[in-house]
């Protein structure tokens, strides 16, 4: 195995050295081989991730080749413009001279993916690498198998194979890959792991983008148009459980809410949940599943903990023969129970209640950064609030996960959930190196530049750095001195 | 005071919301303004008695480009605090979007000690600028301004948020077991890599500005007195070599060697005398350690008949003369590390554009520099060359442009700085996207239906036909 992955960032390497990942026709073939596959192997891919994650098509196609299928249009679209040179603005001084800020790619970048969304969380990131040039090991996730697979089916069938490989497997072959020296490293999933790549890649100086998670928060206002509530409920419910039944980095971790809103809340989430999947845990429709039986068994015993399975208000029922666990509301769990101390991953929603809803932003301050918050409320104030007094790495007003299909906003974390940010141009960017270019004449010379130093240099420096142009000229014609002993007098 | 109550008192004052206000940071700003005005003497004195740098040095190369940022952080604030509003997506509308920058929280700046006010305080500046509290961290192998920046900063800056913490490795160790928010270091790669073992702890991103084996390409077709005139202040007007974006080694054809020699050894004697020791214009080696180093260099069998020019040392008064190798071997300890010295390898090439091969098999340098007039091979260059920043026809000037980022990439380091990217180094740019509640599309919740699927892909593929028909159930 150690000897398959050594050729293989061999390989990779002669193939960048070779130049051709450079040219705009080669990255726009692999951006229209991109798309080319997703149409011509989408019932496979939808059939992957129903084997997997028991994702319905339509939510396979939101979540994940819609997604991709946007990034690609867009980035062929765009990729001749973010490859052109940006030119930088020169002082006089300077004169005559060019500067320019050139986006080069890095080499060879190694990728890794989760599993929640495998096929999205994978393409998304080698479309950025595409675009900026650079050859790709991309490592799918073993977790969900059937995707790992049709990425290693058809990946090397429609891109070019001697510039972006897949290679599967497990833990040792990632611990492998991560021995070899690459030129950046791009990883989507937990802190843990995160922690590990980053030694890793310490080792190597390799720069590191890290997408990791954290407990998203939803702050909800006490909404007082109904309609307006509706709307808000039905988006929390979509941001909770529609995405990979709450497996999902930016999926609502938890709410909170004033104590008295709560129960109007929770009637109404119970109505559109069961509008939306079902009542029945053995005919629950239109949710993921949980992935494999480690993460049952994680999300069971966050509910098993007493405390917290009293404050059960919904659901609540598992079904340990298939793995299914209800969507479950629960109204204020204790604060120091592991599922208000962990990322819950799975399709539990905590009520948290507070007095005030403005206490909401100390609640979250006083927890690590989340991946995202989501506020639903129509006060300008406390909106003006949130976005100065918290930090996170992307906030929404109104809404959940959306922030995800925007192209022009940087997707990324910020303390414990990640750094590095991608998504349109920002993937372009995290995988280039922005090389700075600076063009000089011989033309003009100035001897103050030089040594032996003395007073009139010193003089001249002062100005210069001054950008006091007419001070220069002065100095120049020996006048600047005679005004200066006149100012003194 | 020890590490981890300084952390804590910072995140004390950051909680509090102090530092991110604009007024706060321009005061702050302001106040390192004074203290580059009030104290220049003390500063260039400290340099003096850590690196005998010349005094015109130490006023270009550190008080002048401390301030220069100082003060352009201070005129660009406003526009650079100002979120950047973007196009929100079809698929999202209503919608509105913008990008805000905001403080990480509390930074740790480890600084070298080549230009140890510069590499101290302009990181400071960037960090200042972005709101966050700041520890700096300065080198204690010069430990005169280390002095003069503890002392400088406690008197001037606000010290619930801005912090100097002298010392060595202990201090530095103690420092980086601690959770920081942004860790932004300058130094080598060795140390480098224990920087960022230590930030993968807690997660926490670094900025490393490391350095290299920066090399100057020299073609035939140019004004050699010129070229020279610039690489000498590039090598040894920069603190004699030991400076990170120093030119390290020269590449020529052979050709071109009498008359590059020619013109060194003339240019070097009109900067700096017959007697280069006794020149009140060079730094000295900064400690006896270096000196070793660099004379080990020298002393190297492999290369000690090949020094055309200079060579001479002074131990005592830990000074070396500027010096010219000619066709070092490829395997000589000089060719295999970073000089951060006085002596200056010139290895010569068939072609010209050999010299890019040459470069292409050893690590990214910080700055690749090359003399031509021949506009084809400048293109090459540009294209094939990956270093942290090119320069053509002069030297070390790119650190001078606050448009241009300053970082290296590979083993010259990682993220940049400078001017706004500076700024943006100690940001985080938080996507913010506001919504109404009005234009909620059914089509994202269950029960799934194929129609729903249909008006889907017309939304995220931005069809409008699509979308409307679609809607109207075609």
């Amino acid at each position: 195995m150690n000897v398959v992955e050594e050729d293989v960032l061999g390989e990779l390497t002669t193939a960048f050295r070779s130049r051709r990942t450079r040219s705009v026709e080669w990255r726009k073939a692999q951006l229209q081989a991109i798309l080319k596959l997703l149409d011509e192997n989408e019932e496979e891919i939808f059939e992957a991730l129903k084997q997997d994650l028991g994702k319905h098509p339509v939510e396979s196609y939101r979540d994940e080749v819609g997604v991709v299928r946007k990034s690609a249009t867009n980035a062929l679209r765009c990729v001749e413009k973010w490859m052109a040179p940006q030119k930088a603005p020169i002082p006089l001084v300077l004169f005559p001279a060019r500067g320019a800020v050139v986006s080069e790619p890095l080499g060879v970048v190694l990728i890794f993916v989760s599993w929640n969304f495998p096929i999205s969380l994978a393409l998304d990131p080698v479309i950025g690498a595409i675009s900026a040039g650079n050859t790709i090991v991309l490592k799918p996730s073993e977790l969900a198998p059937k995707c790992s697979s049709v990425l290693a089916n058809t990946i090397p069938r429609y891109l070019d194979p001697e510039a972006i490989k897949v290679v599967e497997g497990g833990h040792d072959v990632s611990e492998q890959l991560l021995q070899l020296k690459w030129d950046k490293i791009f990883f989507t999933g937990s802190p843990r792991v995160g922690r590990l790549i980053m030694s890793a890649a310490a080792k190597h100086l390799t720069p590191v983008t890290l997408e990791l998670g954290g407990k998203c928060p939803t702050i909800l206002d006490t909404l007082s148009n109904f309609s307006d509530l509706q709307v808000a409920v039905k988006r929390i419910v979509g941001g909770k459980w529609g995405p990979c039944n709450g497996q999902a980095c930016i999926g609502i971790d938890y709410v909170l809410v004033e104590t008295k809103f709560a129960p109007v809340l929770i009637e109404l989430l119970e109505k559109s949940i069961k509008t939306f999947y079902g009542e029945n845990l053995k005919t629950l429709a239109n949710l993921a599943r949980i992935v494999n039986k480690h993460h049952f068994d994680r999300v069971h015993n966050l509910l098993k903990d007493p405390k917290v399975a009293a404050s059960v208000v919904y659901g609540g029922s598992v079904d340990e023969e298939n793995m299914a666990i209800e969507p479950t509301i629960l109204l204020n769990p204790p604060l120091d129970a592991d599922i208000m101390n962990e990322e819950i991953f799975g399709p539990l929603l905590p009520i948290i209640t507070l007095k005030n809803i403005e206490e909401s932003i100390q609640f979250i301050n006083s927890r690590p950064k989340p991946l995202a918050i989501y506020a639903f409320t129509k006060n300008d104030s406390l909106k003006e609030k949130i976005l100065q007094e918290t930090s996170s790495g992307s906030l929404t007003f109104n809404d959940a996960m959306i922030q995800f299909l925007c192209d022009t906003l940087p997707f990324g974390g910020v303390g414990q959930s990640g750094y590095g940010r991608y998504h349109g141009k920002f993937s372009f960017d995290t995988f280039s190196h922005e090389k700075a270019v600076l063009h000089r004449s011989f033309l003009v010379e100035l001897e103050s530049r030089y040594p032996p130093w003395n007073d009139f240099k010193m003089e001249f420096v002062r100005l210069a750095y001054n950008y006091d142009y007419l001070g220069i000229i002065l100095l120049l014609l020996g006048l600047r001195g005679l005004i200066r002993t006149n100012r003194r007098r | 005071m020890d590490a981890e109550a300084i952390v804590k008192e910072l995140r004390g004052t950051y909680g509090s919301g102090k530092t991110k206000s604009y007024e706060w940071r321009v005061s702050q700003l302001k106040a390192l303004l004074k203290i580059a005005e009030n104290h220049e003497k003390e500063i260039t004195d400290a340099l003096y008695s850590d690196l005998s740098k010349p005094e015109l040095e130490a006023f270009i190369h550190e008080v002048s480009m401390m301030k220069t940022a100082c003060k352009l952080a201070l005129k660009e604030l406003k526009r650079w605090m100002k979120p950047e509003k973007v196009k929100a997506s079809l698929t999202s509308f209503p919608s509105s979007a913008e990008i805000v920058p905001e403080p990480l929280g509390v930074v740790l700046v480890i600084s070298a000690w080549n230009y140890p006010f510069l590499l101290s305080l302009d990181p400071v500046i960037g960090a200042i600028a972005a709101g966050n509290a700041v520890v700096l961290k300065p080198s204690e192998i010069a430990p005169a301004t280390s002095s003069v920046l503890a002392k400088l900063l406690g008197q001037y800056m606000d010290v619930s948020a801005i912090r100097v913490v002298e010392g060595a490795v202990p201090e530095t160790t103690a420092l980086l077991e601690q959770k920081w928010d942004k860790i932004f270091y300058t130094g080598n790669g060795k140390v480098g890599r224990i920087v960022l073992a230590a930030a993968a702890k807690h997660l926490t991103p670094v900025v490393l500005e490391l350095g290299g084996k920066s090399p100057v390409v020299v073609d035939s077709n140019i004004d050699y007195k010129i070229a020279v005139r610039r690489i000498i202040a590039g090598k040894w007007g920069c603190n004699n070599g030991q400076a990170c974006i120093s030119p390290d080694y020269i590449i020529t054809t052979k050709e071109s060697v009498p008359k590059l020699l020619d013109a060194m050894k003339q240019e070097l004697e009109k900067f700096y005398g017959k007697d280069p020791l006794k020149s009140g214009d060079l730094s000295r080696i900064v400690n006896a350690n270096h000196f070793q180093r660099l004379s080990k260099l020298l002393d190297d069998n492999k290369v000690v008949d090949k020094v055309v020019h200079g060579g001479q040392r002074d131990e005592n008064n830990l000074k070396i003369s500027p010096t010219i190798l000619l066709d070092v071997p490829e395997d000589s300890l000089i060719m295999k590390e970073e000089i951060f010295g006085p002596l200056l390898p010139i290895i010569t090439v068939n072609k010209v554009e050999d010299s890019i091969q040459f470069i292409k098999a050893r690590e990214k340098p910080l700055a690749a520099y090359l003399f031509t007039s021949n506009k084809k091979l400048e293109e090459e260059f540009v294209m094939n060359i990956s270093a942290g920043g090119l320069l053509i026809n002069d030297t070390t000037l790119q650190v001078a442009l606050s448009t241009l980022p300053f970082g290296g990439v590979g083993e010259s380091g990682m993220g940049s700085c400078h001017g706004k990217f500076s700024f943006d180094t100690f940001s985080h740019k938080k996507a913010v996207l506001r919504r109404s509640f009005a234009g909620d599309v059914p089509a994202r919740y269950p029960p799934y239906t194929a129609g729903k699927a249909r008006f889907l892909k017309a939304l995220l593929n931005g069809d409008i036909i699509g979308l409307i028909r679609a809607l109207i159930g075609w």
